[in-house]
């Protein structure tokens, strides 16, 4: 533990902050801003009926771009301050202990808040109808949750960067949508129907993790670099295969009136014999994304739990060993080729799990929904919640998938950037903010301490993943 | 006295240039033999031709009788040979137990508890940091980790590539007086690839000298040390 100095038993620290010259800074700071904004957001050329371009002065946004400046500079100052004096006293850094009590019992806390969301939400706003909103946010966050625990297998656990995840995502999808369009057709399976989705899940996730061990095949000598160009490419075909196979996937046009999952047999309907019937309650199309609430619930407690269990098991100890230092794992009589493969394909099946369940809520998907872009946010999740780490992950998918969606609905904004200000178009701006200060202020992640998977009674040391180099191999 | 393992006019090649060009060994069971040389002599080439990365182009590799010159790696690390690689090269973000555990992987634990009883009284110093990240130890207990952990799967043939790398004198002496140890009190065979002539001769009961891909002399430990060549080549100039 780091003693602490006091301020008086080292002279040449200044006691407190310096106030006046982070403020004199930061007044710099808006002025420079007031000249480089001045012109470009000061004004602004308006075409007038007669053809002429007339100048309209926009004092509001000028003032407020600078005003945010100079406090946010201020701000900088007052926090670099701070750090450098605390800094000083404190030159060894110990994870806060907090945090780790936080991070074991981060996991049930977590299912509880997750359980009880939509009868909180239900009962703050009274009834069904106006709750889906925020349920159906719950499923969006749920889906990237277990996307990126899927993910953090290949990429936190394994060390195999894979820019390509959103392939086994769209095989999982794909294979639902074409099994439970195909299958309920066929004469004599009709039965079959309602329990499309069960049946499809598990054959969704083996088809899944079959592509994933097809693709770590010619990968297995690959690395770092050029591993994530081959699955980044390996994602790309996927696609276009999708695209272009007209016939079996109905190209660019996608697929719909996927059939939608039942509760065990009992549709969600108005019907008869649907699940509102069946329970004597009034029908309500709430029924349904409530019991899709809690069937990504389930797979995503899945996931969490067979990762945990994975990770004590001398498979998952190899895989994090494979990542630290992949010639010490070979020295040591474990099979790389093998390691590998099942860090792939068990990466892949969750992917899988999660495309089924994707296809099952959206009744209709097309190749437009597993671009590229749907990679880099699994992935983005994965590394800035710190790799390996399942609490990151869900940390991160509050910030990167919660935070944008969340400023479509701020209006305070408005009052800032003026009322024709839509914020929905800065989304993937202040997304991109956010992680590169995400990036500066934790350079390995939100959170950064390995967990060990043996604790021997006595507490862990709690040293910072900062001051531990990653492998090399 | 059986030879445990033998390397038969071995060559080993990167791309189009030779590394080893042809070199004979026998390891004795139950005996410390030692390779020392110059940088770039080939001596790590050989310990990682030993374990099949990369392979040799020529030559034959025997352990136990058994011919593992075409084995994969992991299968040649599974009968009994057990390596501690250059650079130490322990998992820096996982505990040192869980180091340990690694190293026990390819016989499924099977013996986890006893053998970690029996590394731990070996090196008291890791018992102390069970729980410690490798990568916050120090160069000499990573090196004590290395080899706690090549100890775990039991194996027969013991291979160290440079233990001394960079750590102090002391330190050094230390892990020499181990692997004496290890050797004396369970007959574990050792093949030592070393730098640190003085040491490893005095050690060994067996040396070779390997220059430039080819073993130019061999002999007793003792009868190397004596050689002028060796001196001249090895040891004069570093005082020990």
């Amino acid at each position: 533990m780091a003693t602490m100095q006091s301020p008086a038993a080292d002279p040449a620290m200044k006691p407190g902050l310096d106030y006046g010259a982070a403020f004199k800074d930061a007044c710099l700071a808006g002025i420079i801003a007031f000249l480089i904004f001045g012109l470009l957001l000061g004004y602004e050329t308006q075409q007038t009926l007669t053809n002429q371009i007339i100048l309209v002065p926009r004092t509001m946004l000028l003032a407020g771009v600078v005003a945010i400046v100079v406090i946010g500079r201020f701000l900088i100052n007052l926090w670099s301050a701070h750090r450098a004096q605390t800094l000083k006293t404190a030159p060894t850094k110990t994870t806060n202990p907090l945090l780790l009590k936080l991070e074991a019992q981060a996991g049930p806390a977590f299912l509880i808040a997750a359980v009880l969301f939509p009868a909180i939400v239900i009962i703050a706003n009274g009834e069904l109808q106006s709750s889906r909103y925020l349920v159906d946010l719950g499923i969006l966050l749920l889906t990237y949750v277990m996307l990126g625990w899927g993910l953090n297998v290949v990429v936190g656990l394994a060390g195999l960067l894979d820019l390509g995840y959103v392939a086994f995502y769209a095989v999982g999808a794909y294979t639902y949508a074409l099994l439970a369009t195909t299958l309920v057709k066929l004469p004599g399976l009709e039965w079959l129907a309602p329990w499309m989705f069960w049946i499809c899940l598990p054959v969704s996730g083996l088809l899944a993790a079959l592509w994933g061990v097809i693709l770590g095949f010619p990968v297995l000598r690959l690395r770092g670099d050029y591993l994530a160009i081959v699955t980044l490419a390996f994602g790309e075909i996927i696609r276009l295969v999708l695209i272009n196979w007209v016939d079996v996937t109905n190209g660019g046009a996608g697929i719909s009136s996927i059939p939608r999952p039942t509760f065990f047999g009992l549709p969600f309907s108005a019907a008869d014999n649907g699940f509102a019937a069946t329970f004597g309650i009034t029908f309500d199309p709430m029924h349904r994304i409530i019991f899709l609430y809690y069937v990504i619930v389930a797979l995503a407690a899945v996931t969490f739990i067979v990762t945990l269990r994975l990770r004590r098991l001398p498979i998952g100890r190899a895989w994090e060993a494979l990542r630290e230092d992949e010639i010490a794992c070979r020295s040591l009589g474990i099979n790389t080729t093998n390691t590998k493969l099942t860090a792939f394909s068990i990466g892949a099946m969750f992917g899988g799990f999660a495309g089924c369940f994707f296809a099952a809520r959206q009744g209709f998907i097309s190749p437009e929904s597993f671009v590229f872009m749907e990679s880099a946010i699994i992935l983005a999740i994965v590394v800035l919640g710190g790799l390996g780490s399942m609490l990151g992950v869900i940390i991160a998918t509050m910030v990167l998938i919660g935070g944008p969606e969340m400023l479509r609905n701020v209006e305070s904004l408005r009052l800032v950037f003026g009322s024709d200000f839509d914020p929905t178009k800065y989304r993937m701006l202040i997304l991109g903010i956010g992680m590169v200060l995400i990036m500066i202020w934790k350079p390995r992640g939100l959170i950064s301490t390995r967990e060990p998977t043996v604790t021997l009674g006595k507490k862990a040391q709690a040293i910072s993943g900062d001051f531990v180099k990653e492998g090399h191999g | 006295m059986t030879t445990l393992l033998s390397v038969r006019g071995v060559k080993t090649y990167y791309g189009s240039i030779i590394a080893l060009k042809g070199v004979d060994i026998d390891v004795e069971e139950g005996k410390i033999t030692t390779l020392i040389g110059a940088n770039g002599a080939g001596k790590s080439t050989l310990m990682m031709t030993i374990c099949g990365t990369p392979r040799a182009r020529e030559g034959k590799i025997t352990f136990d009788g058994k011919d593992i010159t075409a084995l994969p790696t992991h299968e040649i690390m599974s009968l009994s040979i057990a390596q501690s690689p250059e650079g130490r090269r322990i998992f820096p973000r996982m505990t040192v137990y869980e180091n340990l555990q690694m190293g026990a992987a390819i016989n499924q634990l099977a013996y986890f508890k006893e053998d970690l009883e029996r590394v731990c009284d070996l090196f008291p110093r890791l018992r102390e940091r069970l729980q410690q990240r490798g990568g916050t130890l120090s160069g000499g207990e990573q090196q004590m980790l290395a080899i706690a952990r090549a100890l775990m799967s039991r194996p027969r043939l013991l291979l160290l590539d440079e233990p001394s790398l960079g750590l102090a004198p002391l330190i050094v002496k230390q892990i020499f007086e181990i692997i004496a140890a290890l050797n004396k009190r369970d007959g574990l065979s050792v093949f030592l690839v070393e730098q640190n002539a003085y040491h490893a001769l005095k050690l060994a009961h067996r040396g070779y000298v390997m220059v430039n891909g080819v073993i130019t002399l061999s002999g007793s430990g003792a009868e190397l040390l004596e050689r002028p060549e060796v001196r001249a080549a090895y040891l004069e100039g570093g005082r020990h």
